[in-house]
């Protein structure tokens, strides 16, 4: 099997890589690249948790072939807060409580991130349409809801450098 | 304490693990790697009841990068078989199948797509026997028996008065009556009886089942994704007779878990194979392996109801059949449970309970968040609004009349009712509005639940260690699986030691480190580990004092520490000088134990309850007559839990619960056709998404401090689920005419009963 060389930017850093063709995205930044944080659930494309940004674009990892990203850029959870200073869309899940077990948190926050970077005022039907391949088996979803609006309003209401 | 002296119980202070989950840095046991990790995959019967003749594994062994292939025979382990109620359950199938996807060859290799290829190579010679795959075909006369023998595991005090029927797929059956049965159906105005269906469920915790075991000298390590890290130990240590301190269970975080993660599941098998390759293996699971694994009960219950004709219940008889599949696991006490709490919350003279627990050849079932209430609780409470109709009287009233009161017993000898049901239904009857006007084709409905909480004998210890720089340790085995039970831990020593909440901090669960608990489970960690961890911080707290006294020349009884601090006329002292001025050095530390023993008592369930877990639930539905899909408005839970040590994490606990409940009310359910499992993932198995998020989905809290927990509290979390497809049932019933009997209700079957109904043939709970 011909392993393919690839470039790669992953929250920032470039990576040059060598992959064979059938490894997926989601094996390729957890056991290659170490970032935990985007998590493997259905492995279907189904519930969202290991949601990640291919060039500001969500995708399912579990489904998005590693070599597909050559050339692309990659935003993970890992890549999302500045050293200490959290993202918007994180200070406002913690805020609101919008996570139990966790388990589901870094990809809604990816597939939020996303969501306000096409749709900066989104309404709640809106949010909801949305985040619909997004399943939190815990919170009931009002609370992430809750979050995902407060975190538009401050980030349209921020100045420009916060809108990150 | 009073509640306006608190100062960090009852805050909705942030969740201590908040930060590393909306940063990715939180880690799972499917996070975690060792040197040298093998990996193992399992290949699973195509069958539900086969007689295994040959097992052909040599092509998969010599496949690349396989390290083993082994059947039943192959584990090297001193008994074969587990389970916290019978040892009825094969690490691997051995001679028999007994459900279709039950684990027959495990592969192990040096990466997990290795393992998964070899399986493809392993060859299962069976022959098929006849399969019981519903509880009717199990319970009929010439069904075999699936287990001729059970062994009973003697784990747990509770089920060791356990009762099979023999020579039957009984393996539990629990019976209570009081009362004249004869007379209360004769002196009725009116009798009703029904029968009432719920689906078995998928549990669908995001983080799929993940064990990685290690074997190292003569013990083992096992990090497992459990909510029971002691009764899972105690079981390894019976699988390879080894004793309880060699044997060492350590839980991470774990992304969920709703009662599909209690107690042992592939702990063993994992174990067994990292012995055998001497090298540590990771087991983790699929969302359809998951499903394939452990399932919620499919429950029918057929019940029966006297009253008077001004609505005084006079009698109930409740006979309650579980499909607990080809394996018990914790069934026996669901089903046990399930008919102690199939009467409801009300005072009812005359009682007649038949609970049983039936083998089959399904996937095995156990504990699923409620435990048995959701399932009696859909045929009690819509039972209790068939009453309400035909006797004319508002379903709020008749409830109000017969809910049992504050101090009124439930079952002679148990605890008694240790909340204001009435209360907590009269809040969640004026939050939905209950007597405001309707627009045409909608309706109201609302449900009263309650189960016995804390688990029946059931213990938990814990240790506080304050460190020499005042910072505290909280040793306690519960488990964090999203709950919030460690933001809740820190929550009560912080208030107890008179520290700051920052300075605390919970430790995960290990079993060689935090000593025993038995688990968590049955919303009974705040009241019965927070009891624990309240008492070791007390015992710490006098400890420090006295030690202050000593320092400060002072009585230690005069002192107290506010703010990680103890003052003494113009002196004061830091916690930390306190315990460095003891040792003469930078060092040491105090420690402080604390645990809860479980009470005696003569109710029938042979223990005494901890707490009464109540919900009530309120319902608003649109339905469309054409396509038969209602439309969830509008949703109030109410919850009873006496002090809130988080208020937001309970309602976030509550709300949670509540939106699980819609899914099994609205559209939910496994499908089952002859013992095959058509909907094992998440692309077939429908469970709630962001769009179900109803408009209005609120919580009440209740909060009387009357709870025997820290501060007045009681456990939450459970109480959610209970009564939200019976609401929705009585206002589909509001809204439309027609009832159904029969979960989930979906669109197909509301539009075949409104159908029927237009045609003039009343579904059977109106003839």
């Amino acid at each position: 099997m011909k392993e393919i060389a690839m470039t790669v930017i992953v929250n920032g850093d470039k990576h040059d890589l060598t992959v064979p063709p059938h490894e997926t995205l989601i094996e390729c930044l957890r056991d290659r690249l170490g970032l935990l944080g985007v998590k493997k659930s259905c492995d279907v494309q189904v519930c969202g948790t290991c949601t990640v940004l291919l060039d500001d674009r969500p995708v399912s990892a579990c489904t998005v072939l590693a070599f597909e990203a050559r050339g692309r850029s990659v935003r993970t959870i890992e890549g999302l807060a500045r050293g200490d200073d959290l993202h918007p869309v994180q200070e406002a899940f913690v805020e609101h409580g919008a996570l139990q077990c966790g388990f589901c948190t870094p990809g809604m926050i990816m597939a939020t991130v996303a969501l306000i970077n096409e749709n900066p005022r989104p309404t709640a039907d809106e949010v909801k349409h949305y985040m619909r391949g997004n399943i939190c088996r815990c919170t009931g979803y009002k609370r992430i809801l809750e979050a995902i609006l407060d975190a538009s309003r401050r980030m349209s209401g921020a100045s420009a450098g916060n809108g990150r | 304490m009073a509640a306006d002296r608190l100062t960090v119980v009852g805050r909705a202070v942030p969740r201590l693990d908040a930060r590393d989950k909306v940063t990715g840095a939180a880690r799972y046991v499917s996070d975690l790697a060792l040197p040298g990790l093998a990996h193992a995959r399992v290949w699973r019967s195509p069958v539900p009841h086969a007689r295994i003749i040959e097992t052909l594994t040599e092509r998969a062994a010599a496949a690349p990068g396989v390290l083993a292939v082994c059947a039943a025979a192959d584990l090297p382990v001193k008994r074969l078989y587990f389970g916290p109620a019978y040892r009825d359950q094969p690490i691997l199938a051995h001679e028999v199948i007994r459900y279709a996807g039950e684990p027959v060859v495990a592969v192990v290799a040096d990466t997990e797509r290795h393992a998964q290829a070899a399986l493809a190579l392993v060859d299962v010679r069976y022959e098929e026997l006849p399969a019981a795959t519903s509880a009717e075909q199990a319970l009929a006369g010439n069904a075999s028996l699936i287990h001729p023998e059970i062994e009973r595991a003697g784990h747990f005090r509770d089920l060791s008065g356990l009762r099979p029927i023999p020579g039957t797929n009984v393996c539990q059956h629990y019976a209570y009556q009081r009362g004249d049965l004869a007379h209360a159906l004769e002196d009725a105005d009116l009798v009703v009886e029904g029968v009432y269906r719920y689906p078995a469920l998928s549990h669908h915790a995001l983080e799929p089942h993940c064990v990685v075991a290690r074997v190292d000298g003569d013990g083992l390590t096992v990090w497992a994704t459990t909510q029971h890290p002691f009764p899972v130990r105690r079981e390894l240590a019976d699988v390879f007779d080894l004793p309880l301190a060699a044997v060492q269970v350590v839980v991470p975080l774990i992304g969920g878990a709703f009662g599909g993660k209690c107690y042992t599941k592939t702990e063993p098998l994992a174990a067994a194979l990292a012995a055998r390759v001497r090298r540590p293996v990771r087991l983790a699971l699929s969302m359809e392996e998951n499903a394939r694994t452990i399932t919620r009960h499919a429950v029918s219950v057929v019940i029966k109801t006297a009253v008077t004709r001004d609505g005084t219940l006079l009698a109930r008889e409740c006979d309650v059949v579980l499909d607990t599949g080809a394996y018990a696991d914790i069934g026996p006490r669901v089903a046990t449970k399930a008919g102690y709490r199939a009467p409801g919350p009300y005072r009812i003279p005359t009682l007649r309970i038949d609970a049983k627990c039936v083998y089959t050849n399904n996937v095995p079932a156990g504990a699923y968040r409620g435990y048995g209430v959701p399932q009696v609780t859909w045929a009690g409470e819509s039972q209790m609004d068939v009453i309400a109709e035909r006797l004319g009287l508002d379903p709020l009233a008749l409830r109000l009349k017969n809910l049992l009161k504050r101090g009124e017993e439930y079952v002679a000898g148990d605890t008694p009712i240790d909340g204001d049901l009435a209360e907590g239904l009269e809040q969640t009857a004026r939050a939905v509005g209950w007597t405001a006007p309707l627009a045409r084709g909608r309706g109201r409905g609302l449900a009263c639940a309650m189960k016995d909480g804390g688990g029946t004998h059931s213990t938990s210890t814990a240790i506080v260690r304050i460190n020499a720089d005042g910072s505290v340790d909280v040793l306690a085995g519960s488990v964090e699986a999203g709950q919030g039970i460690r933001t809740a831990l820190a929550q009560i020593t912080a208030e107890t030691l008179g520290v700051p909440f920052a300075s605390v901090v919970v430790a995960a669960p290990d079993t060689s480190v935090t000593p025993y608990d038995w688990g968590t489970s049955a919303s009974r960690s705040t009241t019965i580990m927070g009891l624990a961890v309240q008492e070791a911080a007390r015992d710490a707290r006098e400890q420090v004092l006295i030690l202050a006294a000593t320092l400060l020349d002072a009585e230690a009884s005069m002192l107290t520490i506010r703010d990680g601090a103890i003052a003494h006329g113009d002196r004061a002292m830091t916690v930390a000088e306190v315990i460095s001025g003891h040792y003469g050095l930078v060092g040491g530390e105090v420690t402080g134990v604390g645990s809860f023993v479980p009470g005696k008592s003569s109710g029938s369930l042979g223990g005494a309850t901890v707490f009464w877990e109540s919900g009530m639930g309120a319902a608003e539905v649109d339905v469309d007559r054409e396509t038969g899909a209602i439309e969830l408005l509008k949703y109030i839970s109410a919850a009873d839990v006496g002090q809130a040590i988080n208020p937001r994490e309970c309602a976030a606990q509550d709300e949670g619960a509540a939106m699980q409940g819609i899914g099994p009310a609205l559209f939910e359910a496994r499908v089952n056709d002859a013992g095959q499992l058509v909907n094992p993932g998440l692309i077939d198995y429908r469970v709630p998404a962001f769009t179900d998020l109803p408009p209005t989905l609120e919580t009440v809290l209740i909060e009387n401090a009357d709870g025997p927990g820290p501060f007045g509290a009681k456990g939450v979390g459970e109480s959610g689920t209970f009564c939200v497809a019976p609401a929705i049932g009585s206002a589909l019933t509001q809204a439309t005419g027609v009832r159904l009997t029969e979960l989930p209700m979906t669109p197909e079957r509301v539009w075949r009963a409104l159908r029927d109904a237009e045609r003039g043939s009343l579904p059977p709970t109106l003839k």
